[in-house]
Order: C-alpha cells, then structure tokens, then sequence
C-alpha cells in the first residue's frame, strides 16, 4: 500500500531524513517511533504530498506522490502534529466542509461529517466554534477530519497526544477497528501505544531507520537480563557468576533477606542460563530466585537510540 | 479546475470574511472616506452654482462644465485611490494566515487543485470588493434623484473602479502567498500598488516610446476614460491581463512551496 524506497528530505544544508526505505502492507498499523525531531512528522509531510523527497521514491497506493499527487491525495486522510483547524469555523461546520471537499457526494455530506462526530464523540461540541473547544475536542476534531471520507490509507501525527485517559482509549479501540480496512501510520513518543496498536514498528533517530519489527520480537530479542537471587558468600558468587560463559555482565543489587540479589545481562540466553544452573549446583549455592527481565519498549527505545549516539 | 471545489473555497472564504469584524470596518472607514469626498464635492458644487445665479461671468464658466465633470468624474477618481488604500487590507490574509496557523498543511494536502483554491479565495475577496463598490452606489443615485447626470459614465466609471480594484487584488492575493505574515503582505501589496499608480509621473521624464508604454503600464490610467463614459478594449484587456498575470503568479508561488 505504501512503499518508500531511499527517502532523503534536506532542508537547506540540514539532512533531516536520511536514506529511509520501508512498506506498509494493506490493512496494517505501522508506528513510528522516535524521539524529537527524528523527522517523523517531515516522513508523513512526504507521505501526504505536502511537499515533496530531496531524493527517494515514495508510492501510497499505487500512485506516486509526487508525480500523481491528486490521486495520492484522494485516498489519505492526514492528522498534522499541530491539528490546523479553522478556527473561525462551527465544528459541524468544519467537517461538513471537508467531506466535500474530499469528494463526497452533496446527499451524503451530512451523515459522513455526522458519523465522524459520533465516532470521534463530538456530538457535544457540535455547534462550538473550534476556537472555543479544548485542546482535547481540537484533537477530536483533527481526527474526524482525517477519518471523514474513510479514506484507504490514514497518516496520524501523535494522535492522541492531549486527550483523557477514557478518550485515549476510545481513540486507540476506533484506530484498532480501523485496521484491516484502511491502512494506518501513526507516529507516537507513547511505547506502550505502540505495543497496543501497532502490528510493526519502525523506530527513527536523526533521520535514519534503526529498527524495524513487529513491537514484541524488539522486546524478546533484546530480552537479554536474568534476576537472581542466590544465597552464600556474595563475592564469591559474583566471580563466579562472570566466568560462566554466555554471561556478560553482572550487578549486584541490594541483597534482600539472606539471599544477594543480582542482575545478570546475557549475551546467549540459553547458554547463560545452563551455565548459571551448572555453576550454581557445582559450588552449592542456594538458589532462591532466578528469572528473566521482561523488557520493556522503552528500554529497547533507549538502548537503540542512545547507541546511535554513543 | 473543478466548479464545485472553487465554490466550496468561496463559501468557506467568504463565512470567514464575514464572521470577523475587520471586514465590516473596511467597509465602513471605506464608505465613511469616500462619502467624505462625495460631501466636499457636492456642497462645492452647489455653492458654485448658487453663486452662479448672481455672477453671469461665472454662470458662462460653469455652464460648460456640468455635474458629471463637476462631482462624478473627480469622485470616481478618489473612490479609486481610497481603493487601492484598502484592498491590500482585504487580500492581506487569504495565505498568510493560512500559513501561518498551519492550516495550509491541510488545505494542501486535500484533494483539489491549485487552481481551485485560488479561485475560491480570490472570488470570495471580489464578492467583498463588489459589495464595498457598490455601497458606493448610493451617491450617484443620490445624484440622479436631485438632478440630472448622465447615466453612462457614471455606468462604465463604476465598471472601471470594480476592474481597478480586481486587478488590485489579483496582486494582492499574490503578496499573500509570498509570506506568512500578513503586515508583510499588505506592505508589499501597498508598494507594488503605489509604483503601478505613480508609474505614469514618470512620464515627462523619458523619451516618448518609454512614456507611451510607463502610460499603459499605469494602474489607474485606464481607469481615466470610462469615468468619461468611454469603453476601450485596451483598457479591459490591461486589467485581465494583469489578473491573469498575478493570479498565475500565485499559483506559481503555491507550487514552490509544494515543491520545496
Ligand atoms: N521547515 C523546516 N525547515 C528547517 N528544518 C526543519 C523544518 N521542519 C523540520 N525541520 C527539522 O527537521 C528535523 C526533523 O523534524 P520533524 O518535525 O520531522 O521531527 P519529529 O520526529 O516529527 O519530531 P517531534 O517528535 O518533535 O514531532 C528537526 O531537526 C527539525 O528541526
Ligand atoms: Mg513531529
């Protein structure tokens, strides 16, 4: 549905996105991670045709945007990180205005703007000028906007920045329904968003690609640290601890009750593991915990953003 | 272009122009400044021709002029300073407004031409100059009920005010797509407006051929004419063209930004 193939946007002399490539299947939710100005929001303003790659060929549906933008055009619906609405504008007014805009037929401007409203919970702030709704309801509004002509392929920048917890998950649940059906980019700095809505994930920094895949391979791959709680002579354990092989750190952590507490971090997980058993048989240690850290997509986030880096 | 897209922008453009205040002041300090003229000349006029009755000297004088070279003729020429004075105010935010609260990034990214949106926005500034022109109306009508002007130039004077002020704002809208600022916008409109006024000061100055031309380019020379009564071709096809020009212009002037 959409393929990126080499993508280089320079402002000036300033490489804001550098050498990106990446597919999006129909029907799928990709997540864009990345912290600020990763060039996310610079990404979708391609996607979107609002202007166009400094190199790199960038194809939404079938069309190339910056040779057949129109037709490009006519099948996105595009939430801007900002939410630009017309301010001057009553909220039914408001998308009444872009339904038609986008095409829809005359008969059928009225309920598509009205479905949008109910979908997005607008009902209440219908006839509110948008200047006078709050931050959240403008979210909405920018939402209902994008979400108006179900469109085949939907590009949200930080769509639920802003919203209450109980809108939040109304957003994520009508995002979720919307998979399948219409294709989803969606750029977030909200991890635990990714792993709730994303079926794949592509994590940016400074412009470059630096993972990319399905948001629970990230976590198991680099599910790498083992807890242990082990009871005897602290020192004794710990240097023995580092010279089982697979193992490549150890820390230890405050002991709790009689047993040292260590964290462990593993380069082979499986050969970590059977060696830390054998280890701990052989000098008879008593085991009291042994288990591995879940790793959460922050950690992965930092860990790969920071070693870009470093 | 698409008829039902530019019309969609002109509705929506002319809600805003009319939801603000600002709209209703220019028209009004319009019509206040020019009813201010309209005044003065009247009441000149009539004071001339009451002393008229007394003086025969003054009576032979007068009589080769009448209330159409009198009142309308020099009417129609500050009703097209005041005008000019104002349409930058008019055309000032069509663009820059929109860039500037990133509304642009929406209205770009949907699903219509360039050329629409143009045309959406520079009629809905058009519908506001017509309204505003023909407020302005109410002085010749004044004029015809208390005595007896000729109706034709007083007609093709005001065809050529509403081709004045349409030129005006075709450069207008244009300026408005150069910046996001829209004090900056109305300024470069007010000096480009000022040179295409004042072009023809200069001329006297050059040889004859430069000076024919510097006349033709001169925004408000071929205004002269039908406030007279005359209809020359060249004079409406200056105006078009210089529509055309500025409103491709513009339309130029989006493209680069998609394009940078
Ligand atoms: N119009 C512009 N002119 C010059 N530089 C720009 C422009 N727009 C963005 N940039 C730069 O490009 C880089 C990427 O910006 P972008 O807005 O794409 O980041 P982002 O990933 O969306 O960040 P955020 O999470 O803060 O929204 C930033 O360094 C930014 O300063
Ligand atoms: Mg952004």
């Amino acid at each position: 549905m959409i393929e990126v193939e080499n993508l280089t946007k320079e402002y000036g002399e300033f490489r804001a996105v550098d050498n990106i490539s990446f597919t999006v299947e129909k029907g799928e939710i990709l997540g864009f991670l990345g912290p600020n100005g990763a060039g996310k929001t610079t990404v979708m303003r391609i996607l979107t045709c609002f202007f166009p790659p400094t190199k790199g060929k960038v194809m939404v549906a079938g069309y190339n945007c910056f040779e057949d933008s129109l037709n490009v055009r006519k099948r996105i619906g595009y939430l801007p990180q900002r939410v630009p609405l017309y301010e001057d504008m009553k909220v039914n007014d408001y998308l009444r205005f872009v339904a038609a805009i986008k095409g829809t037929p005359g008969k059928e401007v009225n309920r598509k703007a009205a479905k949008a409203m109910d979908d997005c919970g607008l009902s209440e702030v219908s006839n509110k000028l948008i200047s006078t709704i709050s931050g959240g309801y403008r979210q909405r509004v920018g939402i209902a906007q994008a979400l108006v002509n179900d469109p085949e392929v939907l590009i949200l920048d930080e769509p639920t920045v802003g919203l209450d917890p109980k809108q939040i998950k109304e957003i994520r649940n009508l995002i979720k329904e919307l998979a399948g059906k219409h294709t989803v980019i969606l750029s977030t700095h909200i991890l635990p968003e990714v792993s709730i809505l994303c079926g794949r994930v592509i994590i940016i920094n400074k412009g470059k690609v630096v993972a990319e895949d399905r948001p629970e391979n990230l976590a198991t791959e680099s599910a790498q640290r083992m807890l242990l709680r082990i009871g005897g002579d602290a020192q004794l354990i710990g240097q023995e601890l580092s010279r089982v092989g697979g193992v490549k750190g150890v820390e230890r952590e405050q002991a709790s009750g009689d047993a040292n507490v260590f964290t462990v971090v593993l380069e082979d997980e499986k050969l970590g593991r059977q060696g830390i058993q054998a280890m701990i048989e052989r000098n008879r240690f008593e085991l009291v915990e042994m288990r591995l850290l879940e790793v959460s997509l922050e950690d992965i986030f930092i860990k790969l953003v920071t070693k870009e880096e470093a | 272009m698409n008829i039902r897209n530019v019309s969609l922008i002109l509705n929506r453009e002319l809600k805003s122009y009319f939801s603000s205040l600002t709209v209703y002041i220019v028209i009004l300090m319009f019509l206040l400044m020019t009813g201010y003229f309209f005044y003065n000349l009247l009441a000149t006029f009539s004071v001339v021709s009451y002393q008229a009755q007394t003086d025969p000297m003054l009576a032979k004088q007068y009589q080769l002029l009448n209330i159409n070279e009198t009142v309308i003729r020099p009417l129609f020429g500050s009703i097209s300073i005041i005008l000019l004075l104002m349409t930058p105010l008019l055309t000032m935010r069509l663009f820059a407004e929109e860039k500037k609260t990133g509304t642009i990034e929406l209205l770009l990214t949907f699903p219509i031409n360039d050329v629409d949106v143009v045309l959406g926005k520079y009629l809905a500034c058009l519908v506001v100059l017509l309204t505003m022109v023909l407020l302005t109306a109410t002085y010749p009508i004044l004029l015809v009920v208390l005595g007896e002007p000729e109706v034709v130039p007083i007609a093709t004077g005001y065809l050529g005010l509403v081709l004045l002020g349409a030129a005006a704002l075709s450069l207008g809208i244009f300026t408005s797509s150069l910046t996001e600022n829209q004090i900056v916008s109305a300024s470069m409109s007010f000096g480009m407006l000022f040179f295409f006024w004042l072009i023809s000061y200069s001329v006297p100055l050059v040889s004859a051929g430069l000076g024919q031309l510097l006349s033709y380019l001169s925004i408000n020379e071929h205004i002269e004419s039908m406030s007279k009564g005359v209809v020359d071709s060249t004079d409406i096809i200056y105006y078009l063209c210089f529509i055309a020009l500025f409103l491709f212009l513009t339309l130029r002037s989006l493209e680069t930004k998609r394009w940078r």
